[in-house]
């Protein structure tokens, strides 16, 4: 390794600090686009110090892979709806756990044997964890786009098809270290094999409501890939940039659960040892008694309430319904209701999914507020109109602690005058469980695409 | 090559960076954390550097056999995605942040 020049160590240094800034940055509404620019001039300063490192070696290589690879992000970016979001992001996240891969598939081709222990040893590490990555945020995009059931996908005998895939890993991977890279070819393709089978593995038996703590958890495994790639090709930035994106994934990925009160280990193994549990219990929806509403009823109360809280859940993103959100909210306003939202932090398939979703609506953010803020205020609340959100409303969660969502922090609705329950059917959540709001006397339903019946509602409120 | 004291070094620097991972995270409240997470996979684009290394040196010694030519382009092309992809997503969640004087209350 020759040595490098200090303006390199110098850009290394700037790109860090602006990474760590605009992160930094980001966590307030007001300046997080002005952070997310300081971390894409920090990557630009860092990639610009390394081209320059080349020297022009494998110029075209480089050039050609980096054109490809920015017209396919570009495209994809800029063309995937609000919805898609999540998705994207798991996609976007795969393809750096696959170039983790690509680079130790390349020392492994390039290099002689014996290849030194540090490299060797987070040679193996980084291609694994890179793999696993890479499968495994293929099958959370397949199944948010519903290419692929949602549901947990289990079989008998799961958990020791795992465990053999997994004996498989550790077995090739420890050889390979032992042996310093000098094992035949089919070992290194058998254990990264292996290693993209055990993403796609890990990530089936999850269900689609999971997903983003999956996503999450694979954002800070590639992170991790990367920090030790960094060790591999002995470049701090590397280990920087991927162990604070590991770090904070994790820290982001703990939150998350913590928000559905499940515990991570139960997200990832909760479908093993229930067997299936989820779809059992989906089944057992049994006929609720509720009272069902017309449009101008809903818009009559709504007209004449002096504060309304909406609480969008995931069919409000399914029907891209925020924008006739966005419309009634203003049809109230100019009546001088005082609307507001209220979001749980597990609403739609993200963290911040519904607040991305109004925000696109050009619903000003502060009148979202989180659940801290928006279950004091259900008392004084006349109407709370739930457009598309279920679980996260559930009353099951405070008292019934049969019921497999007890504990889970949720929104106060049932503590408003009235509540109105936009759905598409009674079809149960996620979590496939009965909610017991729908049950109560000042709630009612109104039942329909969440887009088609806000759109009713907005004229409904007109013509009042 | 690299010797115990380097080792040191590039763990110590593995453990700070820990720490300031979840030093900043712990202060980014709810809304924002779809784009966090979408930066911060952004942010772990930077494994294209590592691909671009990479590719300088197969390429150092002449021309590589066609396969690590096309490892190394495809590894830049799919580090370019995440970093480009991520930043690109990113920004158009947050386009999305900016306040507006609406008819509030």
């Amino acid at each position: 390794m020759t040595e490098l020049p200090i303006w390199f160590d110098i850009a290394q240094i700037v790109a860090i600090a602006l990474f760590i800034l605009g992160l930094r940055y980001l966590s307030s509404p007001a300046t997080a686009r002005f952070g997310n620019r300081l971390a894409m001039v920090g990557m630009g300063v860092a990639l610009i110090a390394f081209i320059a490192e080349t020297h022009g070696i494998g110029w075209w290589a480089i050039a050609l892979g980096a054109i490809i690879g920015s017209a396919i992000g570009l495209v994809f970016a800029l063309r995937v709806k609000m919805t898609a979001m999540p998705q994207m992001v798991a996609l976007f996240n795969g393809a750096g756990g696959a170039a983790a891969l690509c680079i130790s598939v390349i020392e492994i081709g390039a290099g002689q044997p014996p290849i030194p222990w540090l490299i060797i040893v987070s040679l193996v590490l980084s291609a694994i964890i890179g793999a696993l990555s890479a499968s495994g945020s293929i099958i959370a995009f397949l199944k948010l786009q519903e290419v692929m059931t949602g549901r947990p996908i289990t079989y008998p005998g799961q958990q020791i098809v795992n465990a053999l895939v997994l004996l498989c890993i550790v077995g090739l991977g420890g050889w390979m270290i032992a042996m310093q890279g000098d094992v035949p070819i089919g070992a290194v393709i058998g254990l990264f094999a292996a290693a993209l089978a055990l993403g796609v593995l890990f990530v089936l038996p999850i269900g689609g409501a999971d997903m983003p703590v999956v996503i999450s958890l694979l954002n800070s495994f590639t992170g991790v890939a990367v920090a030790i790639a960094g060790f591999e090709l002995s470049h701090e930035i590397l280990i920087v940039a991927g162990t604070i994106v590991g770090a904070s994934g994790t820290l982001l990925t703990i939150m998350m659960g913590k928000a559905m009160n499940r515990p991570l280990s139960n997200v990832l193994f909760g479908a093993f040892g229930s067997g299936g549990g989820g779809e059992a219990a989906a089944a057992s929806g049994g006929p609720q008694n509720v009272r069902s509403a017309s449009a101008d009823d809903v818009a009559t109360m709504l007209a004449f309430a002096s504060k309304v809280m909406i609480v969008p859940g995931y069919g409000m993103a399914v029907a891209q319904a925020q924008h006739s959100v966005k419309a009634l909210a203003d049809q109230l306003e100019a009546r001088g209701v005082e609307v507001k939202y209220a979001i749980h932090p597990v609403a739609g398939r993200m963290p911040g999914h519904m607040n991305v979703l109004l925000a696109e609506a050009n619903v000003p953010y502060p009148s979202l507020l989180d659940m801290d803020d928006a279950n004091p205020e259900f008392p004084t609340t006349d109407v709370a109109l739930i457009i598309g959100a279920n679980d996260v409303t559930n009353p099951a969660a405070r008292n019934v602690t049969s019921s497999p969502i007890y504990g889970m922090p949720i929104l106060d609705v049932d503590k408003a005058h009235n509540v109105i329950v936009l759905k598409r059917s009674m079809r149960s959540g996620f979590a496939g469980i009965d909610n017991p709001l729908y049950e109560l006397p000042n709630t009612a339903m109104l039942f329909g695409d969440a887009k088609a019946s806000v759109d009713g509602l907005v004229s409904a409120v007109k013509g009042l | 090559m690299i010797d115990g004291t380097v080792l040191f070094f590039l763990i110590s620097i593995l453990v700070l960076a820990a720490f300031v991972g979840f030093e900043v995270i712990s202060k980014v409240p709810t809304m924002l954390h779809t784009p966090l997470m979408s930066a911060t996979n952004a942010i772990h684009g930077v494994i294209i550097a590592g691909a671009i290394i990479v590719t300088a040196m197969v390429f150092s010694n002449g021309t590589p056999s066609w396969w690590l030519q096309t490892l190394a382009v495809v590894g830049v092309a799919l580090g370019a995605i995440n970093v480009v992809g991520g930043f690109a997503v990113t920004e158009r969640m947050l386009q999305m942040f900016k306040k507006k004087s609406g008819p509030t209350k």
